[in-house]
């Protein structure tokens, strides 16, 4: 479902008298449909740049990156806008949002986005925000105001609302107090069940043991760092 | 799928000096493409070549048109031109003043466009003015209030009712925010991505400032001295700029 | 006779305004600029009118001229003056009897004729003038057809007024093309406009001409369900009992007597003439000036 190719990343920062800095070469890397991989690696080994990168977010300089039938190193700006639409999800450490819209808007808005009526994305974002344990009352505020927690777990509701065939995950329990990471473990693994491929960061082990079936050593594709 | 607006190697100069040069990009319906740059930069004389406000040096404008397929609108005789720019086109301009009829009611300049398309029926036409006028959250009861009597946003608001009552399906934006407050702003920005959204709308949004295209568009592109520098998705753009320009105004940005 | 040349304006002059009576008549409803010249009235007193009927005078033509409808006024007995001095030209008060009537304001009651030609002093010609005052805006919105912005200023009328307010000066479509500032008539005269005879309007001041030839259609603006209604005081003239006329209003005293009366005096006058008397009215002779 994902596969990565030899794909090299480097930065070249002008205002800082055009240093160079490659922070990634070679990397290979695939995950098949109902696997979940973690990514490890020592902070700054280019974890969350390799996510990224997968996720358009970033340029890749060389290599491919295959989601389904793109390659989005070289997809066109609308065709990775159609792929995070209805293929590729991502949930990234921190939740941006729109200021004045409400969480229930927030976490309906990818099923809106994909077709669904008002109605049936508003119905299935109550289910998910209820499953995560965030109160009805803050349902028609905006996160911008909540906790770490409760805007983490807003952020994992959007990143499931919409059953994505591969799914991005950046440190999906940080912040989650015991009950709720259990919450969230149980959901990647019903992703996982009906067969998403995933990619997630976690730097709580006993939850990447838990639910991820391999490992990838980012490490070994940094340069500077490879062992 | 065809794309809804082809733009092709768009130049404008004054005299030696250059407004913009070798412009080309697609535009997909339900696109939104923010063009950033500073003063200067060229941004609003592209706007204004794109629209049809400007004759182009050089260059191509092609519009998917409901009827003939793409025409180059560059080309078009004026009385087409006009025409397009009150149905299948909108603009709205930075100072609502611009893009408003001052002495007319809100009423009223909403429902100009749709008298300008024969609309005769004037219950109808009210009718349809209240709906737009409660979709930008502008309270009914001021249907017949002059925009003199409207603040700032309240005024951007009407004048994006107005552009959009006839349905348009590209809309081009000026600094749709500028001179607003922020909270202003927020609201004003809230409603376009919704309006966007719901009317599957294209659009090309000019502006400064950076946290707008975050907000509103798919695609960006930089502009400096008449040239587009760097072009992309705009999260991509804005996270990891390519040209030292683009890196420059994105860690300029002041984070709160 | 006079030292004038006929009708006061030299034969220059007179062929430049007859052509652009020509383009105005080929166009019907379209405003023609012209050059309008130095008359011996200001601006503002009918200098538009009275060049369109130099211009269309002949030595056989007999002239009429009213002002809001009466032909006693000063001014229409001046301008009356000014023809008889320079033309030398047959005058009558008589609508039936004249072949140029120049009128302000009024079209007259009686039909007209294929073979007479009713000459409107004209203030602004253009109809869209009050909602975008640029000049260049407004020739292009003509030539474009887009009359939008005129249906606008009745939206705007029937919103601040429950209906269409505009009482006179009331825009017309022309041939089905272009709309017209039909002069500052009634729009209980609107229906009138579609007559036999010929139609010219003169603005000195803004140096416009335009005409409406025979038999045009001359349509009156207004909403599918504020359909244009040709209104006047639900009154008879109190003087010759007249139903069908434009009335004056007339206020008689401090205690509100009023007394209505056809605006058209050469109307009434031969009503009056043939035996009609309305609620106030005695017979002719005995009436006070």
């Amino acid at each position: 479902m994902i596969t990565v190719e030899n794909v090299s990343k480097s930065f070249v920062l002008h205002n800082q008298g055009a240093a160079e800095i490659s922070v990634m070469a070679g990397a290979s890397l695939s995950v098949a449909q109902g696997e979940c991989i973690a990514l490890v690696g020592a902070s700054g080994a280019g974890k969350s740049t390799l996510m990224r990168m997968i996720y358009g977010n970033y340029l890749t300089q060389s290599g491919r990156i295959m989601v389904g039938d793109l390659d989005v190193v070289t997809a066109a700006p609308r065709q990775v806008i159609q792929l995070r639409r209805t293929t590729l999800g991502y949930v990234s450490q921190f939740l941006r949002v729109v200021p004045r819209v409400s969480t229930l808007d927030v976490v309906a808005e990818p099923l809106m986005a994909t077709g669904s009526d008002r109605a049936s994305a508003e119905a299935q974002a109550k289910t998910l925000l209820q499953r995560l344990n965030i109160p009805e009352r803050l349902w028609q505020l905006s996160p911008t105001t909540f906790s770490g927690g409760e805007q983490q777990r807003v952020n994992i509701a959007r990143g499931f609302a919409y059953p994505y065939p591969a799914l991005l995950l950046d440190e999906p329990t940080a912040s989650l107090d015991p009950v709720n990471r259990a919450t969230v473990l149980k959901m990647i693994a019903e992703a996982k069940a009906r067969g998403a491929a995933i990619i997630g960061i976690f730097h709580d082990h006993a939850a990447r043991d838990e639910i991820c079936d391999r490992q990838f050593d980012v490490t070994r594709f940094t340069p500077g760092l490879a062992a | 799928m065809t794309p809804l607006l082809q733009v092709e190697g768009i130049a404008k100069m004054y005299g030696a000096r250059i407004g913009c040069t070798d412009v080309s990009f697609d535009l997909y319906p339900g696109e939104v493409m923010g063009i950033v740059g500073e003063s200067g930069s060229g941004k609003s004389t592209l706007l204004n070549c794109l629209a049809g406000h400007l004759q182009p040096d050089a260059g191509a404008v092609r519009f998917d048109t409901r009827a003939e397929g793409l025409r180059d609108t560059v080309m078009m005789s004026e009385p087409e031109r006009r025409m397009l720019s009150r149905t299948d086109w909108a603009f709205v301009h930075q100072h609502a003043r611009d893009g408003l009829r001052m002495n007319v009611s809100a009423g009223g300049n909403v429902g100009e466009r749709l008298m300008a398309v024969n609309a005769r029926h004037y219950g109808d036409i009210r009718d349809k003015a209240i709906d737009w006028l409660g979709r930008v959250e502008i309270s009914a009861d001021r249907i017949d209030d002059r925009p003199t009597a409207f603040s700032g946003g309240m005024q951007q608001r009407l004048q994006i009712a107005r552009n959009l009552v006839t349905g348009p399906r590209l809309v081009f934006m000026d600094e749709p925010t500028g001179g607003l407050d922020v909270s202003v702003q927020a609201r004003l920005l809230d409603l376009l991505r919704g309006l966007v959204r719901e009317m599957g709308l294209s659009a090309i949004i000019v502006t400064h400032d950076l946290a707008v295209v975050r907000l509103l568009a798919d695609r960006l592109m930089v502009m400096k001295d008449g040239h587009v520098i760097e072009s992309g998705l705009t999260d991509q753009v804005l996270d990891d700029p390519q040209h030292a320009y683009t890196q420059l105004l994105v860690s300029s940005v002041l984070q709160v | 006779m006079s030292d004038y040349n006929f009708a006061y304006l030299d034969e220059q002059t007179k062929r430049m305004i007859r052509r652009a009576i020509l383009k105005g008549l080929a166009i019907p409803g379209y405003q023609v600029p012209f050059a309008s010249r130095e008359m011996p009235m200001p601006y503002g007193w009918g200098t538009g009118g009275v060049q369109v009927s130099a211009a269309v005078l002949t030595p056989e033509d007999r002239f009429k001229v009213i002002d809001q409808g009466a032909d006693d006024t000063t001014n229409a007995v001046s301008i009356r003056r000014f023809f008889e001095k320079t033309a030398g030209v047959a005058v009558t008060e008589a609508t039936t009897e004249a072949s140029v009537i120049q009128t302000r304001h009024r079209i007259p009651e009686t039909p007209l004729r294929e073979d007479q030609i009713l000459v409107y002093q004209v203030p602004i010609p253009e109809p869209l003038r009050f909602l975008e005052p640029s000049e260049v805006e407004t020739r292009k919105m003509h030539s474009l057809e887009e009359y939008g912005l005129m249906h606008v200023k009745l939206y705007e009328d029937i919103s601040q007024h429950g209906a269409i307010a505009t009482a006179y000066a009331y825009p017309v479509k022309v041939e089905g093309r272009y709309v017209m500032d039909p002069s500052p008539i009634p729009k209980f005269d609107n229906p009138k406009l579609e007559m036999a005879g010929i139609q010219l309007f003169g603005a000195g001041r803004e140096q416009r001409i335009y005409a409406v030839p025979p038999y045009t259609q001359v349509v009156s603006l207004d909403f599918d369900d504020y359909p244009f209604e040709p209104t006047k005081a639900d009154h008879a003239c109190d003087l010759c009992g007249a139903t069908d006329s434009y009335l004056d209003e007339l206020i008689m005293d401090d205690a509100g007597g009023r007394m209505f009366m056809c605006s058209d005096t050469d109307y009434c006058g031969a009503r009056r003439t043939a035996g009609h008397l309305g609620a106030q009215g005695a017979p002719l002779a005995e009436d006070a000036a």
